[in-house]
């Protein structure tokens, strides 16, 4: 064997032993992650972090109940508005149009999703907190709901498409009315996908602290009703997190690990359901 | 991927010859027409977000015009507003981002979609997927826990006495700053490059690669010279969708560049960027000016992460097309 050719093949064995390092350092990250949340934030995950109202300034203890029902309440009414939207909207685009309309639906949602969630946050201030004059967890929810519908509408209507021509055909020679078919047959096909969809836009949003900074703002008690300022997990971590308390550091390692489990848990929910359904589209 | 859609054409709508009438009676008219709505309000949102932004910073457009991007002072009490320090920091993290980035990331989707088999890169991206998930917020907390002190205390000091005669690495090390976020960015960016790379790798016709084997090229070879070549548009995709993505983080970036609006080349001293004044200011932005301005600055980050995510789109879908269609003839 010519030197050329070791040498040759010692650079392939080389560089394909570096992709495969880079391939193990970026799962390591999440596996870092994880690890490192469970270890700081499990001793600080306790009874009173779920059922406690933040405790005073200065003073040790209490926990997060109303972060946790505040983002309860965000999430509910961003569903409230990214789910139908999402939802209706990727039906009109997979069944009803085809044509000019449907493209510019396609690039305002692409759009959606690519604009920063900070200046989603604007837009919700602008458009829900000054006519109100109020911070507020309707301000919040609407822009959480934002970031939904983009997310929710593409994968929808992908999942939709997916379903074979011949059911639609079967459904409409059967008689049926193209709305009946839809409802009866198209949609029913293609739940698990339009679940799955549903949930990772959850999850996505269930992570979201920018569009929550000047929208839904924070509170250090319970917020009733809806047209208050309201805490909400993602905020309560970022500010524990820059403020100077031991204490607050611990809560915020807690909180983080209850966030973040909780988008682990719905992602890997999500992707089962798909896993186990039969209209998938090409991804 | 949302972003990477492609039509599928066996499935479109399927609407009959029947009469408008008969459709109408039948409810798939009003069907149509509620359907529409939901489907028109997605566009009316985004008209309305782009008319928002552009209303709401009138004043600072009026004011200051090109002059914003171009001045560096920052001073709410004497109402100057200067935007010069804050596109300077997105700038430059967004590149330092890259930087680390783009090489680590479109190594491990070579490894993906080219070596590892079948159900270990599956598996491999799922856990990707998973990482793409992680909330901008952890990566901050862990961030500012964990990088911020391993920062100071080993990496800054071991470059500084190693490359400190470089204008990038000098001054004292807080720990905080460019070069922290860049590399917080850069974690969070990797997943987004590995999951869009390894697709557009996949879809490279598979007689490419025989054929450079055929010839004699190593594993290696028929990869570098033959498969990335073949898919460079979709990687460059890749690589402006991580861009517009690391342009417009907030959190992470936000609680590790240390806030401080300074124009410095060297990557040890604190920062600012676009998106951490807009979350730290604008609660407390008082007077329609100073709002202003950070709305504006809001508007510079949407056309900025709006041209970016446009061209990313057109390689990736360009990438794919050439994938399936004419790699075959």
């Amino acid at each position: 064997m010519s030197n050329r050719l070791r040498w040759r093949k010692f650079v392939s064995h080389f560089m394909l032993t570096m992709t495969g390092l880079c391939a193990l350092v970026a799962v390591a990250v999440l596996f870092f992650i994880l690890g490192y949340l469970v270890y700081h934030g499990g001793a600080s995950v306790s009874w009173n972090f779920f059922t406690k109202l933040p405790a005073p300034v200065g003073e040790t203890g209490g926990g997060m109940a109303n972060a946790i029902v505040g983002s309860a309440k965000l999430l509910l009414l961003a569903c409230l508005l990214g789910v139908p939207i999402g939802f209706f909207g990727a039906i009109y685009l997979a069944e009803f149009s085809g044509g000019p309309i449907a493209f510019v639906v396609r690039y305002a949602a692409d759009l959606l999703n690519g604009v920063p969630s900070i200046v989603i946050g604007i837009f919700a201030y602008g458009l829900v907190v000054l006519p109100f004059k109020h911070f507020s967890t309707l301000a919040g929810g609407f822009a959480l709901g934002l970031m939904m519908i983009p997310i929710t509408l593409r994968s929808t209507e992908e999942f939709l498409r997916a379903v074979p021509r011949a059911l639609r055909e079967g459904a409409m020679a059967l008689g049926a009315s193209q709305w009946k078919t839809i409802a009866s047959v198209v949609v029913p096909a293609a739940y698990r996908g339009i679940l799955t969809a549903i949930l990772l836009a959850f999850a996505r949003v269930a992570g979201e602290t920018a569009p929550l900074l000047f929208t839904a703002l924070g509170n250090r008690f319970w917020s009733p009703g809806w047209s208050q300022p309201t805490a909400s997990l993602p905020v309560m971590i970022f500010t524990y997190a820059i403020a100077p308390y031991d204490d607050w550091h611990r809560q915020a390692w807690a909180a983080g690990l209850v966030l973040l489990g909780l988008i682990l848990i719905t992602n890997i929910v999500a992707r089962v359901i798909l896993s186990r359904g039969i209209a998938v589209p090409r991804t | 991927m949302a972003t990477a859609t492609t039509t599928v054409p066996s499935a479109g709508p399927v609407t009959g010859s029947r009469s408008f009438i008969s459709r109408l009676r039948d409810g798939d008219e009003i069907a149509r027409l509620v359907t529409f709505i939901f489907a028109g309000s997605v566009v009316l949102i985004t008209l309305l977000l782009v008319f928002e932004l552009w209303r709401e910073s009138y004043l600072p457009r009026h004011k200051f015009g090109f002059g914003f991007f171009v001045t560096s002072v920052w001073d709410p009490i004497f109402d100057k507003f200067g935007a010069l320090p804050f596109i300077y920091g997105t700038v430059v993290t967004a590149g330092v981002a890259l930087l680390i980035a783009v090489p680590l990331g479109i190594g491990a989707a070579i490894f993906l979609a080219e070596l590892a088999p079948a159900r270990v890169s599956d598996t491999l991206q799922f856990f990707i997927d998973l990482l793409a998930a992680v909330p901008s917020v952890i990566y901050g907390l862990l961030g500012v826990f964990v990088v911020i002190p391993m920062m100071r205390q080993y990496i800054q000091p071991a470059l500084k006495s190693s490359l400190g005669f470089l204008p990038f690495f000098q001054g004292p090390a807080y720990g905080v700053g460019f070069l922290t976020a860049g590399i917080v960015l850069a974690i969070m960016v990797i997943p987004y490059i590995i999951s869009v790379s390894r697709e557009v790798l996949i879809s490279v016709p598979r007689d490419q690669r025989e054929a450079a084997l055929a010839l004699g090229a190593t594993r290696w070879e028929s990869t570098w010279k033959v498969v990335l070549p073949f898919a460079r548009t979709g990687i460059m995709g890749s690589i402006f969708l991580a861009l517009a993505r690391a342009l417009g983080e907030t959190m992470a970036v936000t609680m590790v560049i240390g806030n401080t609006p300074t124009i410095s080349a060297s990557l040890f001293s604190p920062g600012y960027s676009i998106a951490a004044v807009i979350a730290n200011e604008f609660t407390e932005a008082t007077g329609d000016l100073y709002l202003q301005s950070l709305i504006e600055l809001g508007l510079v980050l949407f056309l900025l992460t709006f041209l970016l995510n446009g061209v990313a789109r057109l390689l990736i879908v360009v990438t794919s097309q050439r994938g399936s269609g004419m790699g075959q003839a």
